[in-house]
């Protein structure tokens, strides 16, 4: 208890709220919770509409699953450069910090970099928005999924060179805690979708009939 | 802090006074009375076209308008109501009293709500911008796939509704998150969450309902977009997609919305019954916990919107059991009300009619709304005008009269001078007969087999006299807005004052001048108790309300620093500007795609001006300081 005061006069940046959260944070889990819907609903259409395409290109002859586990690692250590980023802001090392959130930036680029290849090369086979249902819901899922983490870039790159530049305050350590939680949250989300599209596993347009034998199997 | 070297793009409005000084406004209070005459000139608007589609229904086979006319109409009565009328109506009375009655002199983020305003206000404009530009939405206010796609909803209306809607689910995200951080995190030193005000604890429900209800909508309107504008497949049946699942959807939002919705009528009330009985409110823990009860459990009846779909019986018995057991909150909270009536020394002013009015009436559609959480019963009903009665007892009589309640109850503190209670009680007394003779007899025309949304019915079905009483019920609701208005033009342009706390209340607003200075209050009180502000005038009740001790309280040196100094956030154009460019931006999906050189991508020109607008306005807002030096 004694050690936890200690540390956040350390910190300096005990809150002068309610809960001991400053105002800004909170809002940053409100939004979070709120941006769980916005990623629910668009994974419950994915998963509602997964083999019901009727026609082709279907995901299994064209999702290059080898590809797309590069650029998930890439995301993922993204999240470790992140957490390092804010480890050195808090110790109050300004050059680290600023070398851990440029290294965000750059793998955050690389992803979105692999993704934009990967949406040329589907278009280029013949998967589109208007496509099929797959085209549809693939695209706009992994869509604004990208443009989290371009958000997520911007505003790290906005930090590296606007807020970090003098001696680091409780303020801009905040900053980053807030872009952090924001980031890691996004990575998250890759997880799942990158299960969800990648992972679980797929036909080639016979999934109606696989789901009514599991249902004559069950007796429904 | 280190301060960062931004150019100046705007410069800070300074004037308190005129126009831009309300365009520029960070003030709570300000924002409020924004929401408020905003949503009552919806207020009319819905009326209207309320009333137009009553005369079009006042007899059979009458043709006043016609049936394309007539399912624009339905359709933005419905959508104006809810969205446009009761959500910020219910966000004005967020906005003045959640900070007054915390004991806070702001709200946490003051530019983010009036972000919000103005997001509600672009949106709310578009929409109704239709009507104009070639025809309003007419797909109903709840747009149900796939009549809403291009095959069946040609023209552009039902894009201005999904854009529309969706730059007004924007603004009540950023309006939500505001005022769940403010509640949780801006109490006045004391303030537990067990001694908020019941409004409060209702305000605190809502937002939390709202933040994880819209972007459910949002995503379902960004699908729909999607398939009118970029000819996707969401709902397209062709191409396997499944019109169901915009119901799922819509009404994953939409039950939430329902008590988004009503809660804050609740709130209202369970404010007013106990000053005007002279009692505390009964049982305090169980309405703050049926309250909350209420936002998770109306997170699991959606589907019985939709028991005539064919989700089998599984489904339908799960929603059955779901829907009659949030019935037992509801309850609570009605014989709770009753409870803090009962025995008190009521004070029967408008204000408190309204709130008795508004108990009775949701009783009724309460207990009409039980009657569909049957799915036989329901088969019956679905479509038919006996929901449109439901509904409106709930939301008229529910919502509406609630927010009048509020209305006459706070508008002393808010301006400054007290309605007046002739005019009020004749407001009360019409609108509630016309309410019920518009909507008691749409209860027997709908088990009698009326279809909702027909423009017009043959002579010979039996509803000709129904239809006329509740026509005639329609235009003595309009008599009592009427009684409204010239009640609120009289008390605006008399000479009366009224007092700081002209009802003996509870709550800390009454504690301050009405109106409330801008910092609201010199000297942030410390809070002991529930109802603090009633115990610190009447200590000797301490103990036989509340069963607590009066604590004798050393007296807090008086703040010698007056209003003058106290730190208020300036005031800022770039919520407006921000606001302005996002809609610019959602609008430009419209239409007036351009082809992006040497990519096979189409990109609409109008939305990259409505970006670059936003982004300007953001980084002003970033890099602008919440405060300016030696500023207000």
């Amino acid at each position: 208890m004694a050690q936890a005061a200690l540390e956040q006069e350390q910190h300096g940046h005990v809150a002068d709220t309610n809960t001991g959260i400053s105002n800004r944070k909170l809002l940053m889990w409100v939004f979070l919770a709120s941006d769980c819907l916005f990623f629910g609903s668009f994974i419950a259409t994915y998963l509602v509409y997964r083999n019901e395409s009727i026609v082709g290109p279907f995901p299994n002859e064209i999702l290059d699953i080898p590809l797309t586990s590069v650029s998930t690692f890439v995301l993922l250590m993204s999240s470790l450069a992140m957490v390092l980023a804010l480890h050195y802001a808090q110790k109050s090392q300004l050059g680290l910090t600023r070398f851990w959130i440029l290294a965000v930036v750059v793998l955050g680029s690389v992803f979105l970099g692999f993704q934009v290849y990967e949406f040329k090369t589907f278009v280029n086979e013949g998967l589109t928005i208007r496509s099929n249902l797959f085209g549809t819901t693939f695209f706009v899922l992994t869509g604004f999924h990208g443009l989290h983490v371009l958000m997520g870039v911007l505003w790290l790159l906005g930090m590296a060179f606007a807020h970090f530049k003098g001696a680091l305050t409780s303020r801009s350590v905040e900053d980053l805690e807030m872009a952090g939680l924001y980031w890691h949250f996004v990575d998250i989300v890759w997880i799942i979708i990158f299960t969800v599209i990648y992972l679980i596993g797929f036909s080639d347009g016979e999934g109606i009939e696989t789901i009514e034998h599991a249902a004559s199997i069950i007796g429904g | 802090m280190t301060t960062i070297a931004f150019p100046t793009l705007i410069s800070r409005p300074t004037s308190y006074t005129g126009l831009w000084s309300w365009i520029g406004t960070v003030d709570h209070k300000r924002i409020g009375t924004l929401y408020g005459v905003t949503a009552f000139l919806y207020f009319l608007i819905g009326g209207i076209e309320a009333l137009i589609i009553r005369g079009q229904l006042r007899t059979a086979e009458n043709d006043l308008v016609s049936p394309e006319v007539f399912n624009q109409l339905f359709t933005m009565h419905g959508t104006t109501m809810v969205f446009m009328v009761v959500m910020p109506m219910s966000a004005a009375f967020f906005n003045w009293m959640i900070p007054l009655m915390i004991g806070a002199r702001d709200v946490a983020f003051p530019r983010l709500n009036a972000f919000s305003y103005w997001a509600f206000l672009f949106g709310s404009i578009f929409l109704n911008l239709s009507f104009v530009f070639g025809g309003a939405p007419d797909a109903g206010w709840f747009g149900y796939a796939n009549l809403t796609g291009n095959t069946y909803s040609p023209g552009d209306g039902v894009t201005f509704w999904a854009l529309g809607l969706t730059i007004l689910g924007v603004a009540s995200l950023a309006a939500s998150f505001n005022f769940v951080v403010t509640i949780l995190n801006m109490r006045a030193p004391g303030m537990g969450l067990m001694k908020m005000p019941v409004f409060i604890w209702m305000a605190l429900v809502t937002s939390v309902l709202m933040a994880l209800a819209m972007p459910v909508i949002a995503v379902a309107l960004i699908q729909l977009a999607m398939d009118r504008v970029l000819d996707t497949n969401f709902f397209n049946p062709v191409a396997g997609g499944d019109p169901v699942l915009w119901q799922h959807l819509f009404w994953l939002f939409g039950h939430p919305e329902v008590y988004i919705l009503i809660l804050p009528a609740m709130g209202i009330v369970s404010e007013t019954l106990p000053v005007f009985s002279k009692k505390p409110l009964f049982g305090y823990p169980a309405i703050v916990l049926a309250g909350a009860v209420i936002g998770f459990m109306g997170w699991f009846v959606w589907s019985h919107h939709m028991f005539t779909v064919g989700l089998g019986p599984a489904a339908n018995s799960a929603f059955t059991i779901s829907t009659m057991l949030i019935a037992v909150p509801t309850g609570v909270k009605i014989f709770n009300w009753m409870g803090t009536i009962w025995g008190g020394k009521l004070h029967l002013n408008t204000s408190m009619l309204f709130s008795i009015g508004f108990i009775a009436m949701f009783i009724i559609g309460g207990l009409s709304g039980v009657t569909h959480a049957s799915p036989p019963t329901d088969a019956q009903q679905q479509d038919t005008y006996y929901i449109v009665a439901h509904f409106h007892y709930v939301l008229f009589g529910g919502s509406i009269l609630g927010l009048f309640a509020g209305g006459y109850y706070w508008w002393p503190k808010m301006t400054g001078k007290r309605l007046g209670e002739t005019f009020g009680k004749w407001h009360f007394w019409t609108m509630l007969i016309g309410f019920n003779l518009t909507f008691g007899p749409m209860h027997w025309l709908g088990l009698n087999g009326m279809p909702r949304r027909i423009s017009t019915y043959a002579e010979g079905m039996g509803w000709e006299t129904s239809n006329a009483i509740a026509t005639v019920g329609a235009m003595l609701i309009a008599v009592s807005v009427l009684v409204f208005i010239i009640n609120v033009i009289r008390t605006i342009s008399s000479k009366q004052e009224a007092e700081d706390d002209p009802w003996d209340g509870r709550t800390l607003e009454w504690s301050i001048p009405s109106p409330p200075p801008a910092y609201n209050f010199a000297r942030i009180p410390q809070v002991k108790s529930l109802d603090d502000y009633w115990y610190t005038k009447h200590p000797e009740l301490l103990h036989d309300e509340r069963g607590e001790q009066a604590e004798s309280v050393a007296p807090v040196e008086e703040d010698t620093h007056g209003g003058g100094s106290i730190h208020l956030p300036s005031m800022s154009y770039y919520p407006f500007v921000v606001a302005i460019g996002m809609s610019i931006g959602v609008i430009g999906f419209m239409d007036g795609q351009v082809d992006i050189p040497s990519t096979e991508l189409q990109f609409p020109w109008l939305s990259a001006v409505g970006i670059v607008i936003g982004m300007w306005g953001l980084l002003g807002w970033i890099f602008e300081p919440v405060t300016e030096e030696g500023g207000h």
